[in-house]
């Protein structure tokens, strides 16, 4: 697992308070996490501020999936 | 009960009558304060009176929009957080609506209802981070009533009013609440601009037969940002002696 992958489930199973082994990549945060709409806005704000990013609004709303933080993610520190 | 000991508060507006009384009050139990507004020897002179290291003085225009962030950023970093933000500054540009021109309606839009959003927006982060906040505006009467020659400032108090109900629904799972508390004809300079006239006729409205005082409002503050309060959120607390019972 890339340490990318390995911080955003963590960043994940801390504010979800979910169990580790459901953080899987193709895990939807709200389908099957249990996330609301609110914990999706502060789940991104939480991979800003770890990752040193911006994530501006229409690329946030796309990021819907662990897999999709991720690419995001190392898309940007590319 | 209503012990505030601990928790950081940013009160906008601190130079007037309602800011001075509600700082002052919010420190008595024992909050740590940052104090902002346009005036800065007038915010030094409130925290030399208060005393201690635990007041800082921020100085701060809220027309500029950049001002909100910056001001959240500077408390909670030197004063390393905020628990409880009161919205409290504002001011009037009275005038019939038909003499009210675009900049009259937008510059009272802009410090007694944008202002107060931006910084919301701003402390809402840490707050939701920490589980933990009070947002309190102070909006008006008269954004329940209306009041002829104050659309804007009417438009933008009862603005207020949504806005928290609207953030209050949006947080309340983070342990932050947020309400209004609407004074109505209380002594400071703004009503002491009023004519003698006027305000013998504002008194026989008020049941309870005399004007409000900073301190009513700044002891309704108290209780909106004390543990205690942790269920009533997105409400709208009216002291007013009871002008208007809402």
């Amino acid at each position: 697992m890339s340490e990318t992958a390995e911080k955003v489930k963590k960043i994940v199973v801390e504010h979800l308070g979910v169990d580790e082994a459901k953080v899987t990549e193709d895990a939807s945060f709200i389908d099957d996490l249990g996330a609301d709409s609110l914990d999706t806005v502060e789940l991104v704000m939480a991979f800003e501020e770890a990752f040193g990013v911006e994530i501006p609004d229409d690329a946030a709303e796309k990021i819907t999936t662990v897999k999709d933080a991720i690419a995001y993610i190392d898309g940007q520190k590319g | 009960m209503f012990d505030l000991t601990g928790r950081v508060a940013l009160v906008t507006g601190a130079t007037g009558g309602i800011g001075a009384a509600t700082a002052r009050a919010l420190h008595a139990r024992g909050a740590k304060l940052a104090l902002t507004g346009r005036r800065a020897a007038e915010l030094e002179a409130l925290a030399a009176e208060l005393g201690g290291e635990a007041v800082l003085v921020a100085p701060a225009d809220l027309a500029d929009p950049a001002a909100p962030a910056a001001l959240v950023e500077q408390v909670e970093g030197k004063l390393g957080s905020l628990d409880i933000l009161v919205n409290n500054a504002g001011f009037t540009r009275d005038m019939l609506a038909l003499r009210m021109g675009d900049a009259d309606w937008a510059a009272v839009l802009d410090v007694d209802l944008t202002a107060p959003f931006r910084l919301a927006r701003a402390a809402l982060r840490g707050m939701m981070k920490r589980r933990h906040g009070r947002i309190v505006s102070i909006a008006s009467i008269v954004g329940v009533t209306g009041n002829a020659g104050q659309a804007n400032y009417a438009a933008a108090k009862a603005g207020l009013i949504g806005m928290s109900k609207s953030l209050a629904q949006e947080v309340a799972t983070r342990g932050v609440t947020v309400n209004v508390v609407a004074p109505g004809f209380v002594k400071t300079a703004m009503t002491d601009a009023l004519p003698e006239a006027a305000r013998t006729k504002l008194l026989e409205r008020i049941p309870a037969g005399r004007m409000g005082t900073p301190e009513d409002i700044g002891a309704a503050v108290v209780y909106l940002a004390s543990a205690e309060a942790a269920w009533v959120t997105g409400q709208t607390l009216h002291v007013n002696g009871g002008m208007a019972m809402i």
